[in-house]
């Protein structure tokens, strides 16, 4: 536009930017790095309590250290190393600036280091809701070896009235409702204006504002088209350590499974010395001791499979997960029931937690059995949680790896 | 923008300009461009309009981005040192805040112009890194993206490394007393025998960069001093109503709000260039301006007055909280001038392209009472390696101690 040169050397130009993109292009590489970069540290990320506790919808920070640029620079959270401030006026010798942060790695962030460069720390947070970190983690993943099928109706829908309020169609009032409504609000007014002392309750018209309506939500009942046994040793000698191993992966794999289908039933089993089938939050939450005896969760999943999924085009699949640690004369009964188990369903995946022991009289039984349909993983670190995950959803990766 | 208020704006810059000139002010012909906000976030994140691509300018883009979007920050200005020098306004600011930034950029311009650290700078820059931009994208298209961004990693990663005063014209600079080469970046683009020709390239354009961003770097205090000094004084000059001064002033206060856990360049600039006008009078700060750069600033000028009336402190870790240790000027001097030393930046050269006569490299890092971050070592040196394609060798000093970090290509042994 205006670009007249005067004495005083100056041009004011008012251009056209809407084809000034460079900073959004350059933004999707660096999302695509941010993606890379997740997937690498993804071993450490999937056992975070920050995203094991999160909801739905929540968002999600996740620490990305090979995201910051690198280069050689001053260690500034050194404790010996002061820093420079600035005050408002009179600012004493001993005066407090801000708390410190707890370590000297400081992931948290003290008040001295939110205002300044001085003692901040670089560490790039992305931040991202919980269903796109989890497409990130699930990428590829699938139920292996699921067999197709064509003859059911997957879904189906169902009313069900579960809901009461103040708003809705004259035939759904509901009168029990309304009436306790009215009884409630006359109450009030008799009580406020000290008419119970005759001792009689009359009960007057029903306003508009008694009236409480009956509604529904359209519900999606799922007709399985496929079934997951979670099952999981719960009794005394699963440690802290073990069990945190066994939720973090179950966790993962229920997430898993109710994200990318939408037709699968989780049913929970918990084993000591007896198996019985749990609630989920009581399979998560509840702490179980005593003995074990294997073989018990085994023949319960036998029975389960047998009494509610007798169509052979079922898709059922078995997670098990243990310590190993069991009576030495349940290992054959374990692994025949098993083996019986693995001839009705998909796959089993069989995952055991040691930390310190090599192996176990279970492991050594459980890993002699031979089924195209079986897969075991010993986890000796929390970082092996990733590995069994893949390995158990991305059959194909784990062929490529034993193949090569 | 309405043709009006472009109208008003015209003769506004014409009005602060005439005054600039008349104070003495001598700066490069202005380009004044009105932008969108988005258009200056993508410039300050890649520092110049035009630049090559790189992951790194996209995250800091999505972080001004989502500053700007949350309120949390707000650029105010924006300009390049070239002849003729751009400058950027922003469509929504006020006619107010626009004219502060204009007198705070005549103030930028003055200072490239004449300050002596930016006497070597390239004024045409902004050609050339469209060049250089230009060459990026040829090789992105030749070797592929993956390639280049490997290169351009390894290559960021070292790029303050290197010799920002010409001497007699050579490359590398010449050894100093220690045997050191302070530009780590030609040493390598020189002497490794692993690059490719190409690699050579970026690594000579990012020092051509580095070297034009370099005199800005060394020279923050000072010069957003002077420029926050100038657009105090033009805008005192100007007939403000009530309003606009009300505005003035806000504006003014958060670019010049004293930070806590660290400082605020504006601020400790413009507060030493106005008390060494009271005590020397203007004609001196012109001297000051075109002579020295922020570690002579600091060391010729801080006194003790200057540190109480700008309540500067040292701070400590003790226990659990931070405390302050020290407000004796000398001591809060000592460290503002090691922290502003070389940029900012570690003072690191190549000391051995032949380390063990096996071709290793060997970095030192001239150690000034400043440990380095450990976990930046590590990240470091496999991009040093990925370009020398032999082991390479850091020393440094931890705790009084001699410390060498090596990496081999596979790990990080330190000795």
């Amino acid at each position: 536009m205006d670009s007249k040169e005067n004495d005083l050397m100056f041009t004011l130009t008012h251009d056209d930017w809407s084809l000034h993109r460079k900073g959004e292009l350059d933004q999707e590489r660096h999302k695509r790095k941010v993606k890379e970069a997740i997937q690498k540290q993804m071993s450490d990320l999937i056992q975070d309590d920050s995203i094991l506790t999160a909801q739905n919808g929540q968002v999600v920070k996740v620490p990305i250290k090979s995201l910051d640029e690198p280069r050689f620079r001053y260690n500034h959270n050194n404790p010996n190393q002061p820093h420079i401030g600035q005050g408002s006026g009179d600012t004493q010798v001993g005066d407090v600036i801000g708390k410190a942060p707890p370590d000297q790695q400081g992931q948290g962030q003290g008040q001295a280091n939110k205002a300044g460069n001085a003692a901040g720390e670089d560490v790039f947070e992305a931040e991202m809701s919980l269903e796109e970190l989890s497409n990130i983690v699930f990428d590829g993943w699938e139920l292996p070896r699921l067999k197709p099928r064509t003859r059911r109706v997957l879904t189906t829908d169902d009313i069900r009235f579960n809901d009461i309020r103040r708003k809705g169609m004259m035939s759904n009032v509901d009168k029990r409702r309304t009436l306790i409504e009215a009884i409630k609000r006359q109450a009030m007014d008799q009580y406020l204006h000290h008419e119970q002392a005759q001792g009689t309750f009359k009960l007057g018209p029903i306003s508009s504002d008694d009236l409480r309506f009956k509604t529904w939500d359209v519900i999606q009942k799922p007709f399985a088209s496929a079934t997951v046994l979670a099952m999981m040793d719960t009794s005394g000698s699963m440690g802290t350590f073990e069990k945190r191993i066994a939720r973090t992966f179950f966790y993962w794999m229920v997430r898993f499974l109710r994200t990318k289908y939408s037709h699968v039933t989780i049913r929970f089993l918990a084993h000591h010395t007896e198996a019985k089938e749990v609630t989920e939050e009581q399979f998560f939450f509840k702490g179980e001791s005593g003995g074990t005896r294997v073989s018990s969760v085994y023949q319960l999943a036998n029975d389960i499979v047998q009494r509610d999924y007798s169509n052979e085009d079922d898709n059922i699949y078995a997670f098990h997960f243990s310590d190993g640690d069991n009576y030495d004369s349940d290992n054959t009964m374990t692994v025949k029931y098993a083996s019986d188990l693995l001839d009705r369903i998909n796959m089993l995946g069989y995952g055991e937690i040691h930390q310190h022991s090599r192996t176990s009289g279970l492991w050594d039984a459980m890993s002699s059995i031979r089924h195209e349909g079986y897969y075991y993983s010993l986890l000796r670190d929390p970082a092996d949680v990733y590995r069994t995950l893949k390995e158990f959803f991305m059959p194909k990766d784990k062929d490529k790896a034993s193949s090569a | 923008m309405h043709a009006k208020e472009y109208e008003r704006l015209s003769r506004s810059i014409e009005e602060i300009t005439g005054i600039a000139k008349s104070m003495g002010l001598d700066y490069f012909p202005m380009r004044y461009e009105v932008c969108p906000a988005e258009v200056l976030y993508s410039i300050g994140a890649y520092g110049m309009p035009a630049r090559f691509a790189h992951w790194s300018f996209g995250k800091a883009y999505h972080r001004m981005k989502l500053e700007y979007d949350y309120g949390l920050s707000k650029i105010y200005e924006l300009v390049i040192n070239s002849n003729p020098c751009y400058a950027f306004l922003l469509d929504h600011n006020s006619l107010i805040q626009n004219k502060i930034i204009v007198a705070h950029v005549l103030g930028h311009s003055d200072f490239f112009k004449n300050n002596a650290m930016f006497s070597a700078t390239d004024r045409s820059m902004l050609d050339r890194m469209s060049t250089f931009a230009d060459r990026f994208h040829l090789f992105e298209h030749e070797f592929g993206e993956k390639v280049v961004e490997e290169t351009l990693d390894a290559a960021l990663a070292i790029q303050e490394h290197i010799d920002p005063h010409h001497r007699f014209g050579r490359m590398q600079g010449f050894a100093e007393a220690d045997g050191l080469m302070k530009d780590v970046v030609s040493f390598i683009a020189t002497n490794s025998r692993k690059l490719a020709d190409w690699q050579r390239e970026v690594l000579w354009m990012i020092r051509e960069e580095m070297l034009y961003f370099w005199p800005q770097m060394e020279t923050k205090i000072m010069n957003e001093g002077w420029a926050s000094y100038w657009h105090t004084t033009l805008m005192h000059e100007l007939d403000l109503d009530e309003s606009d001064t009300i505005e003035f002033a806000k504006m003014n206060a958060a670019v010049l709000q004293p930070a806590r856990g660290g400082i605020n360049p504006y601020y400790v600039g413009i507060k030493m260039f106005e008390e060494l006008e009271r005590r020397h009078g203007r004609d001196a700060i012109f001297e000051i301006r075109e002579m020295e750069n922020d570690v002579s600033f600091l060391r010729n000028h801080l006194d003790q007055g200057m540190v109480e009336a700008m309540d500067l402190f040292l701070f400590q870790r003790e226990g659990e909280y931070y405390k302050v240790s020290s407000k004796q000027a000398a001591q809060v001097r000592d460290l503002l001038i090691a922290q502003r030393t070389n940029g900012g930046f570690p003072y690191i050269g190549a000391l051995d392209g032949d380390y063990r006569g096996r071709g290793e490299l060997l970095l030192r890092h001239r150690f000034e009472g400043m440990e380095l971050d450990r976990k930046y070592v590590q990240m470091t040196l496999p991009h040093l390696y990925k370009l020398w394609g032999k082991p390479v060798h850091l020393q440094t000093q931890v705790n009084g101690r001699i410390l060498t970090y090596e990496f081999d290509g596979k790990e990080m042994k330190v000795a």
